[in-house]
């Protein structure tokens, strides 16, 4: 590790700031954050102990100190994170942490454990996913008594654990049991013609009438006919399956049945007519034979009409919206099921609709809280009760309509607040990361190391150039993340992974960092030995069935869903008109006459 | 002097008579009583009045009977060259009618010109 630590790290001796810098260091220490600082607990005790105490504060804008977090940055590597702390206590911290912040913060953020992807380690301490963000240190200094301790589990814990031993379920076989019966079925069919050549060799072959050229050419169309029935099944069928599909896929079903009746039906034929009465025209029985691939070349151009081709042409026009945020698609499928269509629309999905961020649904507290408090309804005097409560809670609504409302007032502002701050994170990130890059550059071939004795220069590889490079701008990428709420989806480890692709490829700060400034598609954020999804297809219609029009159906995970309307694409009538070349002409303006 | 082959670019010289036309009211419109055509925007192939083809100036097409623009003695034919100081020779067609028909004036004051004029003014030199 060859990057040099350029700042002076603050001792302890530093002059004591405000209460809330002491509280966040006790806060710090407490918490243990799970990301950039790599320090032990004794080191960060030695640091921060006994120089800060105080008392009074407000929320005043006091930057964290970042001198000494960010100092470790160039010490980091090589050192896992997985490594130093044992699973479970990490576990706790995580559940911890986010009881914490959930207790604090008691407007649903939405469920932060369940997410599409599982995160890796976040980039910061998970408090900061809530919503009043106006001074990101101040919730730090508060804080907090739960009602779980560290070793007790909640019942969001049962739920999180739930789910994420739901997402990491261990291989299901019923995934595997349709291609493999459908795989059997092939083989035995293949090998049928071949086993009708040679049982009469094995059992009979005295009794045989020989056989010469005309056999020879049938061996040969045989051989060629079996040889592109191998190819093209190799290439049409032996696919991993993609999808299991709750009800049975419908013409893969047919064409199994189909095969299985052909093959079952050509060794029936064979058993009681040749087999049986041991025949002796053995051109006849190749020719058998021969006819029996045939049949199968025209069932395999049956399946790929009826599993691939037919869904080719557009035919209808889905419209897909998430119910969260409203992100909508407009997608032209063919002729499908409800539940192929589903896998088709889910397949779309992971590459085009940005990653679903809890974080970013809800107004602001402040906005909507305002809404219905404030009037109490007092009744005068009357004894039948009976329709109380409703008259009681439509006065309330027509009351709270009758007040002037200025929340849009507020939500207007507080957007333009968040745009803006946004805009100078952003500047900030794209300026650090400028600078960042222009500390490193590529070792020529023609340059050697030891080009000037004066001034050393150590070659370093990507992973170690990365995580020399980092530390400038880490602090500038943990604030803009935080503002933009993707903390959650990018942990330091990744970052710097990303980092390291950006410079081996020789890309540009720009292109480094279009990964964090634009939310991506949910493939970006995949894991990459996931188990798979698990998507709930909900409809009033069976899944089998074809689409039409009108139809709804809505794919279900579970914090979000996915509406699906069908229309179907107008029919277009498409006329002819002819212009001759010659015919473009012009002239000027007619003599326009104006009466005054 | 007449106007055919003029020169662009070069000082136009003819003879002109000054009309003074009373804009008549009525309802809201304030009226002249004749029409207008050319301009620079438009076809000079076209005008049945120009002598030279290639003239897009303005020029008076018709003149109602009975209304202040006959009273005062315009012709159908005439070539407008002036309207209350407003030049009148290189303008478009809407920019004319909009200097005939300001709402704030109530007299016109016009400069034509007309072939006959040019005849009568050789004829008595």
């Amino acid at each position: 590790m060859g990057a040099e630590k350029t700042e002076i790290r603050p001792s302890s001796a530093s002059p004591p700031t405000s209460k809330i810098d002491s509280l966040r260091s006790k806060v710090e220490l407490l918490k243990l954050p799970l990301a950039l600082s790599s320090k032990t607990l004794t080191e960060r005790k030695t640091q921060l102990g006994g120089a800060r105490r105080g008392t009074g504060g407000g929320g005043a804008h006091k930057p964290r100190p970042p001198a000494p977090d960010m100092d470790n940055e160039s010490q980091y590597s090589g050192y896992s994170y997985k490594s130093s702390h044992s699973r479970s206590s990490r576990k706790h911290r995580d559940r911890r942490d986010r009881h914490r912040s959930k207790s604090r913060d008691s407007s649903s953020r939405g469920d932060k454990s369940v997410t599409i992807q599982a995160p890796g380690e976040p980039l910061l301490d998970t408090e900061s996913t809530r919503g009043d963000d106006r001074d990101d240190n101040w919730g730090e200094t508060t804080t907090v008594v739960t009602g779980t301790s560290e070793h007790s589990v909640s019942n969001e814990d049962l739920t999180r654990a739930s789910k994420e031993l739901e997402d990491s379920s261990p291989l299901e076989c019923r995934r595997f049991a349709g291609p493999v019966l459908s795989g059997v079925l092939g083989l035995f069919a293949l090998l049928t013609p071949l086993a009708f050549l040679l049982l009469p060799q094995l059992l009979w072959r005295d009794g045989l009438e020989p056989c010469g050229t005309p056999c020879e050419g049938l061996y040969v169309s045989l051989a060629f006919k079996l040889l592109v029935l191998l190819i093209s099944s190799w290439a049409l069928f032996l696919r991993p399956p993609r999808a299991t599909l709750p009800r049975f896929f419908v013409f893969r079903c047919l064409l199994m049945a189909l095969v299985f009746l052909f093959v079952a039906s050509y060794w029936l034929f064979y058993g009681v007519r040749v087999l049986e009465p041991r025949e002796r025209d053995y051109r006849g029985i190749v020719g058998y034979a021969v006819s029996l691939v045939d049949a199968l070349l025209f069932i395999q151009y049956l399946a790929l009409v009826l599993l691939e081709v037919r869904q080719l042409q557009p035919a209808f026009c889905l419209k897909v919206v998430r119910t969260t945020d409203g992100a909508s698609r407009f997608y032209n499928v063919g002729h499908l099921s409800i539940q192929r269509a589903a896998v088709w629309v889910l397949d779309q999905y992971y590459s085009d609709f940005p990653v679903y961020n809890p974080a970013l649904l809800n107004l602001p507290k402040s906005i909507l809280s305002k809404k219905m408090s404030g009037f109490k309804v007092y009744s005068l005097g009357e004894e039948n009760s009976t329709n109380n409560s409703t008259g009681q809670s439509r006065a309330m609504i027509a009351a709270a309509a009758r007040r002037r409302d200025n929340s849009h007032n507020e939500y207007y502002y507080e957007e333009a607040e968040m745009e803006r701050r946004i805009r100078k994170r952003k500047a900030r990130l794209v300026v650090a990361v400028e600078e960042a890059f222009t500390h490193i550059k590529r070792l020529q071939d023609d340059e050697t190391a030891a080009s000037s004795p004066k001034h050393p220069r150590e070659v370093m590889d990507p992973r170690e150039a990365a995580q020399a490079i980092f530390a400038p701008m880490a602090r500038a990428m943990q604030k803009y993340l935080r503002t933009t709420r993707q903390q959650p989806y990018h942990s330091m480890e990744s970052i710097i992974s990303h980092l390291q692709f950006c410079i081996t490829h020789n890309m540009t700060p720009k292109a480094f960092l279009e990964r964090y400034l634009t939310p991506g598609p949910t493939m970006q954020y995949q894991r990459e030995n996931s188990r798979g999804r698990q998507w709930t297809l909900v409809s009033e219609e069976p899944v089998t069935s074809a689409l039409r029009q009108g139809l709804v159906f809505s794919l279900r995970r579970l914090d979000f869903a996915l509406v699906v309307t069908v229309t179907p694409l107008p029919f277009l009538h498409l006329g002819e008109e002819f212009i001759d070349p010659k015919s473009h002409k012009f002239v000027m303006r007619l003599q326009s006459e104006t009466s005054v | 002097m007449s106007q055919t082959f003029h020169i662009p670019g070069q000082p136009i010289t003819a003879y002109v008579q000054r009309i003074e036309i009373k804009k008549l009211r009525e309802g809201s419109n304030l009226i002249l009583g004749f029409s207008i055509g050319g301009g620079i925007d438009q076809d000079p192939g076209q005008n049945p009045f120009s002598e030279d083809k290639t003239d897009k100036g303005i020029y008076v097409t018709r003149v109602t009977p009975g209304g202040p623009a006959e009273d005062a003695g315009l012709i159908m034919g005439d070539k407008i060259m002036q309207v209350n100081g407003w030049d009148m020779t290189m303008v478009t067609h809407d920019q004319a009618r909009k200097k005939l028909t300001k709402k704030s004036e109530d007299v016109v004051r016009l400069l034509v010109t007309r072939k006959s004029l040019e005849d009568a003014v050789r004829k008595s030199m």
